[in-house]
């Protein structure tokens, strides 16, 4: 019946790139419309995936300083032991157990044991924690060494931030009053041996570091501990009679609940520049099937469908999204190393931040995070473009060449 | 058996709600139209504004369905043709021109002939040769880079000649086609479109009220208030 040509008949994918080369053809065309929402596009998706490795570099950050000088692999508590009340510390330890005997021993981990105390710098009185923990430990990366040190004043570490505030250098002395387990006073003149720069506020405020050996004989609490840090390398650990065991997920819970927060917050701005965008989009494509509506019909007369026509018009908007993080890997990529490698000055003190953070945060990307917003932003605008394309559906092809569309 | 074959095409439009009923209103712009076209014809359905020549070539163009009364093009129903089905027709065996040319602006000329083929899925080397004999017969090889936007109007025309032809198809349904063009371009079309009935044996079809094409045709079929009033053949 119908009369076939002698041509060769290709599969779908050529079919892909007519709508592809049609929907490119017409982004260019529409010129400054195209720059205006690509741009705003390209800036989306640098600010999304730039702010979110500011709050990945942040977690990274306080976690690794947290790791490395606090937590270790993990920690012992003696029961009742709370760091975020200390109310109790005085009758918080307990002997260190067998079962971990074996890895002190083998330097897998570091009992420390705290002792409340007051010290007196420059006439004044001050409370303080103190800390005592093997000067020979490896466990965490603070520099005990010296605490060993014999010298007829008590070796004393402390960190920069407790240093500022007390106004203490290497080299001052003063003297130092506690109480021991029997709840008789003591006290000793203590000398600042070490100020270690670290960025962990939970080792640096309010607290002094001494000889574990020496705080134990002080405190007339032979082989006892508050707490025991483990190695990084130590696995599977168990709670035992007295001591529970916290991993450093349950340790970095705090750290990741402020990062959570932050990035929370932040989504809301994501959403709102997110939905301004493809209102720009949507209007966009509105406006471009309206002011087509004859080039729709003539589509239609030359043999498209109308689902082809539909995919066309949806593409043409997605591919705005195309663009758009095409260009944002031309300005946005080198932003975002630099931020990676230079990092940015924080707003605020690093000490105020309440987490281990330096004076500058630096990025941490990650091909989920790449990815994820590149496919969130992508699919919102290939969504946002097909509901005004969904109308051609319904499109009379006679009225279409008229210019009329229902 | 003809190419076209229309069988007692009734075709009503609403135009809103009657008033003190409960009924629609509509306007019949087509009333009973029987008539058959051959293959080869070069033919047109002539009347005045309003009359219903567009109708009757939207029905036979498979755009649009009939009220009451049976369409058969190459074959096909047309009132029975789903939207694939009238699009496969259209794509494979009919050429569309158009008064206002309905070029696509962001292509050049050479693909915007090369359009329908793309549609068809046809190769490279296929579309290149049946592009460049098109625009050969219509003579704008020299234009094939340029733009709709620079183009006259004689030349627009002639690429949607082009491309309504470029796939030698059966049937060419042309809507006004010199509406829009001086004296002097008019005629050139026309000689170009009795050249390609002549040359290909398309079968052509107008709609139109101009003076100027109707000298061409070979038959005549006047319309009037959706009526055939007239059926000339003019014998040579």
């Amino acid at each position: 019946m119908f009369n076939d040509h002698n041509v060769t008949y290709l599969n779908n994918e050529r079919k892909h790139m007519l709508e592809l080369k049609l929907a490119y053809r017409n982004l260019v065309g529409a010129k400054l419309r195209t720059v205006l929402n690509v741009g705003i596009l390209s800036f989306i998706y640098v600010l999304i995936i730039w702010h979110q490795s500011l709050f990945n570099g942040m977690y990274g950050q306080a976690s690794q300083f947290m790791i490395k000088d606090d937590i270790g692999g993990g920690q012992y508590w003696f029961e009742k032991y709370d760091p975020y009340d200390l109310s109790l510390i005085d009758d918080i330890h307990g002997k260190i157990p067998e079962e971990i005997e074996h890895l002190i021993q083998h330097k897998q981990a570091a009992p420390i044991l705290i002792r409340p105390a007051s010290f007196f710098p420059k006439g004044r009185i001050q409370s303080v924690l103190l800390k005592g923990i093997e000067p020979e430990q490896t466990i965490l990366d603070i520099p005990t060494t010296k605490l060993g040190e014999e010298s007829g004043y008590l070796p004393i570490m402390v960190g920069r931030l407790m240093a500022k505030k007390n106004f203490l250098q290497d080299g001052d002395t003063f003297t130092i009053q506690w109480r021991d387990a029997n709840g008789t006073f003591d006290a000793v003149e203590g000398k600042i041996v070490e100020i270690m720069n670290s960025f962990v506020p939970a080792i640096d405020k309010g607290q002094m570091w001494v000889s574990l050996d020496k705080l134990q004989k002080m405190s007339v609490l032979e082989d006892e501990a508050t707490i025991i840090v483990v190695g990084k390398n130590v696995k599977n650990q168990k709670d035992l009679s007295y001591w529970t065991f916290r991993n450093p997920e349950y340790l970095l819970q705090e750290v990741t609940a402020i990062v959570s927060s932050k990035r929370g917050g932040s989504i809301v701005l994501y959403m709102i520049l997110l939905f301004l965008a493809m209102l720009a989009i949507f209007d966009t494509q509105v406006l471009s099937i309206f002011r087509r509506r004859k080039e729709i019909g003539t589509l239609m007369a030359l043999g498209m469908v109308r689902s082809r026509i539909i995919k066309l018009f949806t593409l043409e908007g997605a591919l705005n999204g195309i663009l758009g993080m095409m260009l944002a890997s031309l300005y946005g990529a080198p932003l975002l190393i630099l931020s990676e490698k230079h990092g940015i000055p924080l707003p605020f003190k690093a000490e105020n931040a309440g987490m281990a953070l330096t004076p500058r945060l630096y990025s941490e990307y990650s091909a989920g995070l790449i990815l994820g917003t590149i496919l969130i932003v992508l699919l919102t605008v290939t969504f946002v473009s097909y509901l005004p394309s969904r109308k051609i559906s319904g499109v009379n092809p006679t009225e279409a060449l008229r210019g009329k569309i229902s | 058996m003809a190419l076209v074959e229309l069988e007692n095409i009734v075709k009503r439009f609403p135009i809103g709600i009657q008033q003190g009923t409960k009924g629609s209103r509509y306007f019949t712009a087509l009333n009973d139209i029987s008539v058959q076209i051959d293959k080869g014809e070069l033919c047109a359905f002539i009347g005045p504004s309003g009359s219903g020549k567009t109708t009757l070539l939207n029905i036979i163009g498979s755009l649009d369905a009939p009220s009451e009364g049976s369409a058969t093009v190459l074959g096909n129903k047309v009132e029975k043709l789903n939207e694939r089905q009238g699009a496969l027709l259209r794509s494979k065996h009919m050429g569309f021109i158009f008064q206002t040319y309905n070029l696509l602006p962001v292509y050049t000329v050479y693909e915007n002939v090369e359009f329908p083929l793309l549609i068809l899925n046809m190769s490279e080397m296929e579309r290149n040769r049946k592009v460049m004999d098109a625009l050969d017969w219509v003579k704008l090889t020299d234009k094939k880079n340029s733009r709709p936007n620079q183009l006259s109007g004689g030349q627009s025309q002639r690429v949607a000649i082009a491309r309504a032809i470029v796939k030698k198809p059966e049937l060419v349904l042309a809507d006004e086609p010199t509406a829009n063009l001086d004296a002097e371009n008019s005629y050139n079309i026309l000689d170009t479109m009795v050249m390609l009935n002549k040359d290909l044996e398309t079968t052509f079809i107008f709609s139109t009220h101009d003076e100027k094409v109707i000298k061409y045709l070979r038959r005549k079929i006047y319309l009037m208030d959706g009526k055939i009033v007239k059926d000339e053949r003019v014998t040579t």
